[in-house]
C-alpha cells in the first residue's frame, strides 16, 4: 500500500482493480484481486476441472457465481465432446455451480443478460471476456488454470493495466455500425498494438452507442492483444440492465478526469465507411470501397457470435435482407447468440422474414466461429463472418479464407453474393 | 539447467488456431492425441520433426488469439525446451507459465531455422552453437518466474497455500 502521497485521478481499469485488490493501485504494479465471476467453456472447462480436482479443494469459493457454458460445441457433433459435456454436467451437480447447457448461448451473451455489472471483475476462460467491459465491468479473458485457481480460491493476480483511451466522436452514417468502428481502431492498433494494456472508450460519441454496440466493440479489444475493454457505466448501462431486470445491479462507474492514459486516440465515427478485415488477420482491415474488396465472391455469410449476433444485429441484417433472396452461391447462416436473442427475434417476426429469405438458422451458441462445426468451410472457400477472428483455419480449414464485418454488410454480400457495400441498401 | 536442441523458425502472428487448430478440438481432453498437430497449421513438417529439447523460435505476437491454455500444453508435451521470442501475446505467455513452458523475449532474427540452441534460464540468455552468438532475453518477472520454477501455477498454489502476499 502506498502511503499518504495524493490519490492520483484513476482510469476504470485502476479504480475497478484496485476495488478489488483492497488498495489504490496505478498501472505496472503486480496485485492480488478479488474477483466476482468466473467462467468457463466446453472447450476450456474440461481442462479447468482438472486442474481444479488437482489443486485439492474440495468446495468451489463461491458456486453461485461460478458458470459452465457448454457452447462451443451446441449440439454435439462428436463422441468426445459428448463425454466433455457429460463431465462438466457432472461437475457442476457435484460442486454447485450453474451449468448452461446447448442452446442457451454463448458464455459472453448470457453474462452480459444475467450477470455482468458495473465495477465487476470478472475472469473466464475464453479470451472474448472483455465483453462484459461493455457494462463497465473489468472481464478479462484467461486460460483453464488461472480460471481453476479463481474458481478455488476467489482471486487472481493481475499485472494493473496502462490504458489507451479512445474517444469517439460525431455520429455514424446509415450503414456504418460499432462493428466498423472497432474494425478501425484495430487497423490503426494493429494486433498487438494494445497487449498488456487496457483500452478504454469515452468521449461524447457514447451516445451513440447502445449497450449492443459496445459488446461489440469491447468483445474485439483482445484482437488488439488488450487485456480488457472497457466503457463507463451511465444510463445507457442503466437502461440496458432494466431491460434485464437487474437495474439494482447498476451504479455510475466513470474514470476520474485526471486519469493517467498511456495515449488517447480520437475517432469521429462520421467519417468511417463500412470496414472489412482480410484473411488472414483481424487488422488486415479495408475500407469496403478498397480495390481489395471489390469482386469478391463469397460462399457463406455467417451471422453470428458474441461480437454480433445480438437483436439489434438481427435487426440490422434483415432490415436490408426484408423481402429479398440471399444470393443462390451464397449460403447464409443465422445462429443467435442465446435462446432469449432467438425468442426476441422470433417474436419481431424476423426470423419468418429471413428464414423466407433463404436463412438457415441454427442453435444458439458459438456455431460455426470456431471451426468446431455448424458451418466448416471447403478447401478455397471465402466466407464472410460477422466474428472476430479470420486466423487461418479459424473456421475449421487452413485452406479456407474469413472476412469480417459487419451484420449490415454481410447483409448486403448475402444478397449480391460478394463483398457489397450496405450502404447502396440503406437511405 | 542446460540443453542443447534444434531452433524451429516461425514468423510474426502465429496464432492459437496455428498451434492447435478448432478442427482438432475434440481432442481437447486427449493431449497426447492433441501434441501430435502441434503448429501444424503453421509448419506441416514441425509435429513429426520435433525431438525432445527443441526450440519454437518465432517472431513477435507469437501465441495471439484464443485463451485455449491447450496451445501452451501441446507445445510442451511436443518435447519444446521453450518457446523463443520478440513478443507474445499476453494470455499465451501466462497460460505458458501456468503449465510450467519457459517462455522467453528476445531478438530472434540472428538464429536460423535449423541452428543448436543451448538455453541458460538462470541468466536469461541463449547460446546459438550454430553460429557462436549469445543472444540476452529480457528476463521473466521475479513473480512468474517462482510459479515457472514451482512447475506452474498449480504447483505453486499448492505450495503456498493461495497467492503468496
Amino acid at each position: 500500500m502506498r502511503g499518504d502521497t495524493a490519490r492520483m485521478g484513476q482510469t476504470l481499469a485502476e479504480k475497478i482493480i484496485g476495488e478489488h485488490a483492497g488498495h489504490d493501485v496505478s498501472a505496472g504494479e503486480i496485485v492480488v484481486a478479488k474477483v466476482d465471476l468466473c467462467y468457463v467453456q466446453d472447450g476450456t472447462g474440461p481442462l479447468a476441472m482438472r486442474e481444479f480436482r488437482d489443486l485439492g479443494r474440495h468446495r468451489l469459493a463461491m458456486p453461485e457465481r461460478t458458470l459452465i457454458f457448454l457452447d462451443h460445441a451446441a449440439p454435439c457433433p462428436r463422441q468426445e465432446l459428448a463425454n466433455d459435456h457429460k463431465s462438466l454436467r457432472h461437475f457442476a451437480a457435484e460442486f454447485g455451480c450453474k451449468l448452461f447447457d446447448i442452446g442457451e448461448g454463448v458464455c459472453h451473451q448470457i453474462v452480459l443478460e444475467q450477470f455482468a455489472a458495473p465495477g465487476l471483475l470478472i475472469v473466464g476462460a475464453d479470451s472474448h471476456t472483455c465483453t462484459n467491459g461493455a457494462l463497465g465491468a473489468f472481464g478479462t479473458g484467461m486460460g483453464s488454470t488461472d480460471v481453476a485457481v479463481a474458481m478455488a480460491t476467489g482471486e487472481t493476480w493481475f499485472k494493473v493495466p496502462e490504458t489507451i483511451r479512445i474517444d469517439v466522436a460525431g455520429k455514424s452514417s446509415p450503414g456504418v455500425h460499432s462493428k466498423d468502428v472497432i474494425l478501425h481502431v484495430i487497423g490503426l492498433l494493429g494486433a498487438d498494438g494494445a497487449t498488456y494494456k487496457a483500452l478504454e472508450f469515452g468521449g461524447q460519441g457514447l451516445t451513440e452507442l447502445d449497450v449492443s454496440d459496445r459488446a461489440t466493440i469491447a468483445n474485439m479489444a483482445v484482437e488488439a492483444g488488450a487485456k480488457t475493454g472497457i466503457f463507463p457505466s451511465d444510463e445507457m448501462t442503466k437502461e440496458y440492465l432494466a431491460q434485464c431486470g437487474r437495474e439494482h445491479e447498476w451504479r455510475e462507474l466513470q474514470a476520474d478526469a485526471d486519469a493517467s492514459y498511456e495515449r488517447t486516440i480520437v475517432i469521429d465515427m462520421g467519417s468511417l465507411v463500412p470496414m472489412v478485415a482480410l484473411p488472414h488477420y483481424v487488422d488486415n482491415v479495408k475500407p469496403i470501397t478498397d480495390p481489395d474488396c471489390k469482386g469478391v465472391t463469397i460462399d457463406q455469410v455467417f451471422l453470428g457470435s458474441c461480437t454480433n449476433c445480438r437483436i439489434e444485429d438481427i435487426r440490422a441484417f434483415e432490415k436490408i435482407m426484408h423481402g429479398k433472396r440471399v444470393h443462390s452461391g451464397t449460403r447464409t447462416l443465422l445462429t443467435p447468440a442465446s435462446r432469449t436473442v432467438l425468442l426476441q427475434a422470433l417474436e419481431e417476426g424476423l426470423v419468418d422474414s429471413l428464414v423466407k429469405s433463404g436463412v438457415t438458422i441454427t442453435t444458439a451458441g458459438c456455431g460455426a466461429c470456431v471451426g468446431v462445426h455448424g458451418g466448416i468451410l471447403a478447401d478455397g472457400e471465402r466466407c464472410l463472418a460477422t466474428s472476430n477472428r479470420n486466423f487461418k483455419g479459424r473456421m475449421g480449414n487452413p485452406n479456407a479464407f474469413v472476412y469480417l464485418a459487419s451484420p449490415a454488410t454481410a447483409a448486403a454480400t448475402a444478397i449480391k453474393g460478394e463483398l457489397a457495400d450496405p450502404r447502396e441498401f440503406v437511405s | 539447467m542446460k540443453q542443447n536442441g534444434r531452433a524451429w523458425k516461425f514468423g510474426d502472428g502465429i496464432s492459437t488456431d496455428h498451434i492447435a487448430p478448432g478442427r482438432f478440438y475434440h481432442l481437447r481432453s486427449n493431449l497426447e492425441e492433441l501434441a501430435k498437430y502441434t503448429l501444424i497449421d503453421a509448419r506441416e513438417d514441425f509435429p513429426g520433426g520435433i525431438q525432445p529439447g527443441d526450440f519454437v523460435v518465432a517472431g513477435s505476437n507469437f501465441g495471439l488469439g484464443s485463451s485455449r491454455e491447450h496451445a501452451a500444453i501441446v507445445i510442451k508435451l511436443a518435447g519444446a525446451r521453450a518457446v523463443l521470442a520478440k513478443s507474445f501475446a499476453r494470455i499465451f505467455y501466462r497460460n505458458a507459465i501456468n503449465v510450467g513452458l519457459p517462455v522467453l523475449v528476445c531478438d530472434t532474427e540472428e538464429i536460423a531455422d535449423g541452428d543448436r540452441l543451448v538455453l541458460d534460464m538462470a541468466h536469461s540468455r541463449v547460446l546459438d552453437e550454430t553460429t557462436g552468438k549469445r543472444i540476452e532475453c529480457e528476463p521473466v518477472p521475479a513473480f512468474m518466474r517462482e510459479i515457472l520454477e514451482t512447475g506452474g501455477l498449480v504447483n505453486y498454489i499448492t505450495k503456498h497455500g493461495g497467492f503468496a502476499k
